[in-house]
């Protein structure tokens, strides 16, 4: 059974594409057949996160346009061998795609035996959005917690429902401990009371995240990253596991002993 | 500086109280989906039908999309708040 889901939020900037990332390659990294794809036509980034930009050599729409076959474009990560990229075209713009194209790529890839297709969407609620939506069976609603993020989000989660895309789930993106304990930042409950949407996980405002995109390598993988733990905890719930939620405001998590530890120094 | 922080968390000024209430009020408006344009003309069409059985203080009325606590306790459901000054009664036709 492969599913598809797709990776949205409405604001641009929250972290689509970083959670994309972490999220394919951490289920391959628990031995599933992961598609990564790009629906970001015209302003393609997923490659670049990847670490695969210079392996690029077909794309999304040269394979809806028939320009060449699904398995010539999909570009195998030599590091994580279940793990494929679609890009997205990156000198062509959202109309050089319809809906009903990108949910017979959706079932294509289905035939290819994928356990999971990523799909990355582009920010906004246009064509763009409804591209990526089109061919996907659940949602993952990425925000941050601020006013503008949310906002989007919530707007996000009714488009989602009204294309019957039901029950999203959400990934609230770099919260900072310090700033909610001080309360000048939402915090988690805050947030899933304002969107009443189920929490499928909580990624720390972490450098490591910028770490990884510099190198092409997505922080899942890297043992000692926060964010990457935050990532393997959400791909476990993707899978069913029932990991409880990271409370790094209350308990004595990992984040607190090393700040703890940070002070003893 | 954590006795400190117990009372800072409680205080409704915290900037993160102002962002929550700011984004509720917003996003009551965003979910009903209603524009600036149609509240004004329900706006006019209100006061078109009391106005037939009520004179009403015009300049005092005050229309506006807000939110309740739901019966069945799901959560707060949007409703449309009117109110309306009625300075006297018509005299109406009943037959």
């Amino acid at each position: 059974m492969s599913e598809v889901i797709v990776i949205t939020s409405g604001k641009g900037g929250v972290g689509k594409t970083t959670t994309s990332a972490n999220i394919g390659c951490g289920l391959a990294l628990t031995g599933k057949k992961v598609a990564l794809v790009d629906a970001d036509i015209g302003l393609r980034n997923l490659d670049v996160v990847m670490g695969l930009e210079n392996r690029i050599v077909y794309d999304l729409v040269d394979v809806v346009e028939g320009n060449c076959r699904l398995k010539q474009a999909l570009i195998k990560d030599k590091r994580y061998n279940s793990l494929f990229l679609l890009p997205a075209a990156q000198t062509r713009d959202k109309d050089a795609v319809s809906p009903e194209q990108m949910q017979k790529l959706c079932e294509n890839l289905k035939e290819e035996e994928f356990d999971y297709i990523i799909i990355d969407c582009p920010a906004g609620i246009e064509q763009g959005f409804k591209n990526a939506i089109a061919g996907a069976d659940r949602a993952i609603v990425i925000t941050t917690p601020e006013v503008s993020a949310v906002r989007d989000a919530d707007r996000i989660i009714g488009l989602l429902e009204a294309s019957g895309l039901n029950d999203p789930t959400l990934v609230l993106n770099r919260l900072r401990v310090d700033m909610v304990k001080r309360g000048d930042m939402m915090s988690i409950d805050d947030v899933t009371e304002i969107l009443a949407i189920e929490i499928l996980g909580v990624v720390p405002d972490d450098e490591s995240i910028v770490v990884a995109a510099n190198k092409g390598e997505p922080a899942v993988t890297d043992p000692e990253s926060f964010a990457g733990q935050a990532y393997r905890n959400i791909v476990k719930r993707i899978q069913g596991e029932d990991v409880p939620i990271m409370r790094f405001e209350k308990d004595a998590g990992l984040f607190n002993k090393l700040f703890k530890n940070m002070f003893r120094r | 500086m954590d006795f400190l922080n117990f009372f800072k968390k409680k205080d409704s000024t915290a900037s993160k109280n102002v962002a929550k209430d700011r984004l509720k009020l917003v996003l009551v408006h965003d979910r009903v989906n209603c524009s600036s344009q149609i509240l004004e003309m329900l706006k006019t069409d209100i006061i078109k039908v009391i106005s037939n059985y009520m004179e009403i203080d015009e300049e005092e009325l005050d229309i506006q999309i807000t939110q309740t606590q739901s019966d069945d306790n799901m959560g707060t459901v949007p409703v449309l708040y009117a109110n309306i000054p009625i300075k006297s009664m018509r005299k109406v036709n009943q037959d």
